[in-house]
């Protein structure tokens, strides 16, 4: 009985187990589901997206960037280039405390006070992750001490890079121009442009001159390489490369040599130069002077030099070829004299007489003629090799403001030129619609009397007269002035640039004839230019221009030595050569350089010498001889 | 003299040939996925064939014993992982990455948390087998009892992963004993109407790191790192997987923990949904094999530790490849059978073991 119930309790019991194992079953059964559950969603479902983020994982973009094109004259002289070297950069966002950093640093390589600052100025002005050089041109024995230490530096890393190079410094300085470290200005230019991504790795751009204007072209393609990195960021291989593509080489319409011979011409006077072939436009010498070294903008520019440049009353980062603004001055006469030829206001023979003055009719005020009691009898011909004001105060009278305004805005006069770079002034002609708009007064007679001499409200840019007066050398046909001869690309043929027909004034050939003649007498004996034009042996052709710094109170006297240097008169000098078939047109700005005869032609002079002849005024030092000197 | 014939029968004859079959099968997976997630080095690949040779030999001795003996080594071992357990909380524990787990017996650093995972099943089914016949609720009182001692010392090494095995293992022999459905409800609801008041016991740290557990990515680089590389690793295997060694996550050591606690993310990486399948199904026959084993085991005893065996090595599996897949967190669990350790592994055969001594040696116990 007793064993019974035992059997039967035992029986109960296995059964009871025997139910609790199937529920463990079926939980097993469960979980097992949930599980499979999982890997169908992950492994079918969400494949794509983890297969997205284990590849994202491993592979990295590398951009590659391009080599900057090269820039180089005519002649194959190169007048920007690239070098490799070592800077010294620091990742700011890596590094707690950046005083005891760079104190630790400068004990390791030399890093001046100046360096400092401009690594500051970079710091406040960074994005965030960029790494900013603190030094450049590291030597290969600072490298190495740097590199055996850098462990103790996190943050810090010694970067192979290529650097721009301007052999030219300060000669060229406004023509080319510089590359600077890309700001944020930048970014949203090029994020606007849509080519931001083509400056992945990039950390340069152009900012001024030449590098600016054909940043697309020199620029190149950025190349890209896929690399398969470890967690810790290491590259294990490289799994596709895309090649940069260089960026394309320049060659300018620019003859170096005539660039050197143009700025030492200069001497220590500051002004402009540009010099224009004017068959085609294409742009010889572009000079403003002073220049700077473009060097010191590249990695940045410190504070300290910045304001030295920026508040120096020589303005050397004014590129007075392109953005100076000056009355002509005489220099506006034969263009005056083809005016009146073309209005028939005036005949070619007749003469005035000059008593020193002109008077408005029913009016008492002077306008004085530079020469005091004048130059009596005066012909077209004579009044521009003795560059005679009164003829041209009565021609500019007797024209009126309309004609002037009609006729010498078709030379180019108070529009800009449309050179290929960027931030160009546009001059000013002035118009009674102008002086309505900006005086709320109108056009008095008097204005007149003094447009016709190039004074007034008068302005014109070196690079605008230059222009002009190739036109006036072409016989008023216009060639579009450029600066860029030929693009060689890294693949396919180079684009030459074609030099564009601008207009043609159709000038009648007498008139021409006649003007071209005065313009050439003015650089012969009796000739405002006589001394500068003294055994030329080719025919040139050119008019003195002085233009008023301040203005003279009636019956004032002008007297340089009485001014001081800044408010002299500024000299100009255009000219042209050969007379008979011009090669060469240029213009000429000496600022506060006096009489465009004795400062401004002289300078021309020697520029036209070395064009036409080969004939150098002293030997010219080699830019390697150059950088040598500087460095003493 | 025997001849070899007689040498194998009398080899074999306490061996369960379907499951020492099947964890021989692991045994190749281990050693053919080690030398993967390992990047080929053999010096891992050898040691993992050393720590299974090591667990074989133990699971022929536990296999070869007599039910009794086994009974008889309950309470020592029981107490013994107490005594150990206690230690650890003296300056002979050895603390290392913020947990003190171990153990320094001058010759080598023992885990004894390890031990209790057989210790614990075993003693509690020992006492459920001594009271079977006038088992009362003091009784399940006493094994709970039993159970949450040394548990408690455990979390506090910490050690979550362990405890959450040895809570697993003593709550299967509780629940196949036949522990009242009425307190297991009862207990459930109490610890989910408890968890709020706890909840605002914990300071803020605490809090923070309980989170963390649930959601990885809240902090991607760090204690999330571990879920979201093992997640990727999962999800980019796909159907096929990418291939023996062709693992990127595996290779470019984006996975952490690859030879240990997430060895799983290899296995799926390079074999994909297919190669998961195949790997729970060789799971699934193990514990099938347990099931049949415990439905067939003899005595009260038998029956609670075999099928508290079985089901533990189901929850050791289910934790790993649900933290390495995402849906659970992060506890530090191994792989069973697969995952490079000799502790483990040495436990878990000495638990297969006994599961064959069960069941080769059933009819003995029962004249």
């Amino acid at each position: 009985m007793n064993r019974n119930v035992e059997l039967k309790n035992h029986q109960r019991e296995i059964f009871y187990f025997r139910l609790r194992l199937v529920l463990s079953l079926g939980f097993v059964a469960v979980m097992l589901f949930i599980l499979l559950a999982r890997f169908f969603y992950l492994q079918i479902f969400r494949h794509d997206y983890f297969h997205t983020l284990g590849e994202s994982n491993r592979i990295y973009v590398v951009p590659i960037v391009p080599n900057r094109g090269l820039l180089m004259d005519r002649n194959g002289v190169v007048m920007a280039q690239n070098y490799s070297g070592y800077t010294l950069e620091v990742t700011p966002s890596k590094v707690s405390n950046m005083d005891a950093l760079i104190t630790d640093l400068s004990k390791l390589v030399e890093i001046t006070p100046k360096d400092i600052k401009r690594f500051q100025k970079l710091l406040s002005e960074r994005q965030a992750l960029e790494t900013l050089p603190i030094r450049s041109q590291l030597s290969d024995d600072e490298v190495a001490r740097v590199a055996a230490q850098r462990f103790r530096f996190p943050g810090v890393e010694i970067k192979a890079r290529l650097f721009r190079e301007y052999p030219f410094t300060d000669v060229t300085s406004h023509l080319i121009g510089y590359v600077g470290r890309i700001n944020q200005n930048d970014i949203d230019q090029l994020e606007d442009d849509d080519s931001a991504s083509n400056y992945l790795g990039s950390d340069y751009i152009g900012k001024t001159g030449i590098e600016q204007s054909y940043e697309q072209e020199l620029h190149g393609t950025t190349g890209f390489e896929q690399v398969e990195v470890d967690a810790s960021g290491r590259a294990v291989r490289v799994l596709s490369r895309t090649s940069p593509q260089s960026g394309n080489t320049l060659v300018l319409t620019l003859d170096a040599k005539l660039q050197q011979v143009a700025e030492e011409a200069f001497g220590d006077y500051r002004g402009a130069l540009v010099a224009i072939d004017p068959a085609n436009g294409e742009v010889l010498a572009f000079i403003s002077k002073p220049g700077y070294d473009p060097s010191l903008f590249i990695d940045g520019i410190d504070t300290e030099t910045w304001d030295e440049l920026n508040n120096s009353p020589d303005t050397p980062l004014n590129n007075r070829a392109l953005r100076g603004q000056y009355p002509p001055g005489s220099t506006f006469k034969p263009f005056m004299a083809l005016t009146g030829l073309h209005f028939g206001t005036r005949s070619p023979s007749r003469t005035i007489s000059d008593p020193g003055y002109y008077m408005l009719p029913g009016s008492r005020h002077q306008y004085r003629d530079w020469k005091a009691g004048g130059h009596g009898s005066v012909d077209m011909f004579k009044s521009i090799v003795i560059s005679c004001d009164t003829y041209y105060y009565g021609l500019a009278t007797e024209l009126g403001i309309d004609n002037i305004y009609s006729y010498l805005s078709r030379f180019g006069f108070g529009k800009k030129t449309g050179i290929d770079m960027e931030g160009e002034s546009s001059g000013l002609l002035p118009s009674a619609e102008w002086k309505m708009k900006r005086y709320k007064q109108a056009w008095y007679a008097g204005d007149t009397v003094s447009v016709g001499i190039g004074q007034g409200y008068n302005l014109v840019t070196p690079l605008q007269l230059a222009f002009a007066t190739a036109t006036l050398a072409n016989d008023g046909v216009a060639f579009q002035p450029h600066l860029i001869k030929e693009i060689r690309r890294s693949r396919g043929e180079p684009l030459l640039t074609e030099s564009r027909q601008l207009f043609d004034l159709q000038i009648d050939p007498e008139h021409m004839k006649l003007v071209k003649s005065a313009m050439e007498a003015v650089t012969k004996p009796g000739g405002t230019a006589a001394g500068a034009g003294a055994g030329a042996p080719y025919r040139m052709a050119g008019k003195t221009g002085t233009a008023q710094v301040v203005a003279m109170k009636q019956g004032e006297k002008y007297d340089a030595k009485r001014l001081s240097e800044y408010n002299r008169d500024h000299a100009w000098f255009i000219a042209f050569a050969p007379a008979d078939k011009p090669r060469i047109a240029l213009a000429v700005l000496a600022e506060n350089g006096g009489h465009g005869g004795t400062t401004a032609a002289p300078i021309a002079r020697k520029v036209l010498d070395y064009y036409l002849l080969g004939k150098l005024p002293k030997p010219l030092q080699t830019v390697s001889e150059k950088a040598g000197a500087e460095n003493d | 003299m025997m001849n070899a014939l007689q040498l194998k029968q009398r080899f074999m004859r306490n061996l369960d040939p379907v499951l020492l079959a099947a964890l021989g099968g692991f045994a190749l997976v281990s050693l053919v996925l080690l030398y993967s997630a390992s990047d080929g080095n053999w010096v891992r690949v050898l040691g993992q064939l050393g720590n299974i040779v090591v667990g074989f030999v133990a699971l022929w001795v536990v296999a070869n014993m007599q039910l009794h003996w086994l009974m008889r080594a309950a309470v020592p071992m029981y107490v013994l992982g107490m005594i150990l357990l206690l230690l650890v909380l003296t300056p002979l524990g050895v603390n290392s990455h913020g947990a003190t787990r171990w153990l320094n017996i001058g010759v080598a650093t023992i885990q004894p948390s390890e031990l209790m995972k057989i210790a614990v099943p075993l003693m509690m089914a020992w006492y459920f087998e001594k009271n079977e016949a006038t088992l009362t609720l003091k009784n399940y009182f006493v094994a709970t009892l039993l159970l949450l001692m040394p548990i408690g010392l455990i979390i506090k090494q910490p050690d979550l992963g362990t405890s959450i095995l040895i809570w697993a293992s003593g709550f299967y022999v509780l629940f196949l004993a036949g522990l009242s459905w009425r307190i297991m409800i009862g207990s459930a609801v109490a610890a989910v109407a408890s968890a709020p008041f706890l909840w605002s016991m914990l300071h803020d740290y605490q809090r923070h790191r309980i989170l963390m557990l649930l959601d990885p990515s809240q902090d991607a680089l760090g204690k999330g790192y571990h879920t979201i590389q093992g997640m990727i690793a999962v999800g980019s295997g796909g159907i096929l997987g990418k291939g023996y060694l062709n693992g990127t996550q595996t290779h470019l050591d984006f996975l952490p923990e690859r030879t240990t606690d997430f060895i799983f993310a290899v296995w799926s990486e390079e074999f994909g949904l297919i190669g998961n399948l195949l790997l729970l199904g060789l799971y699934v026959f193990v514990i099938g094999r347990g099931f049949i084993i415990t439905a067939n085991a003899s005595t009260y005893f038998t029956r609670l530790m075999a099928g508290s065996i079985t089901l533990t090595f189901f929850t050791y599996a289910f934790v790993n490849m649900g933290m390495v897949s995402g849906i659970l967190p992060v506890v530090g669990v191994p792989l069973p059978l697969i995952s490079y350790g000799g502790t483990s592994m040495l436990t878990l055969m000495l638990g297969f073991g006994m599961l064959m001594s069960i069941h080769t040696h059933k009819k003995l116990v029962k004249t």
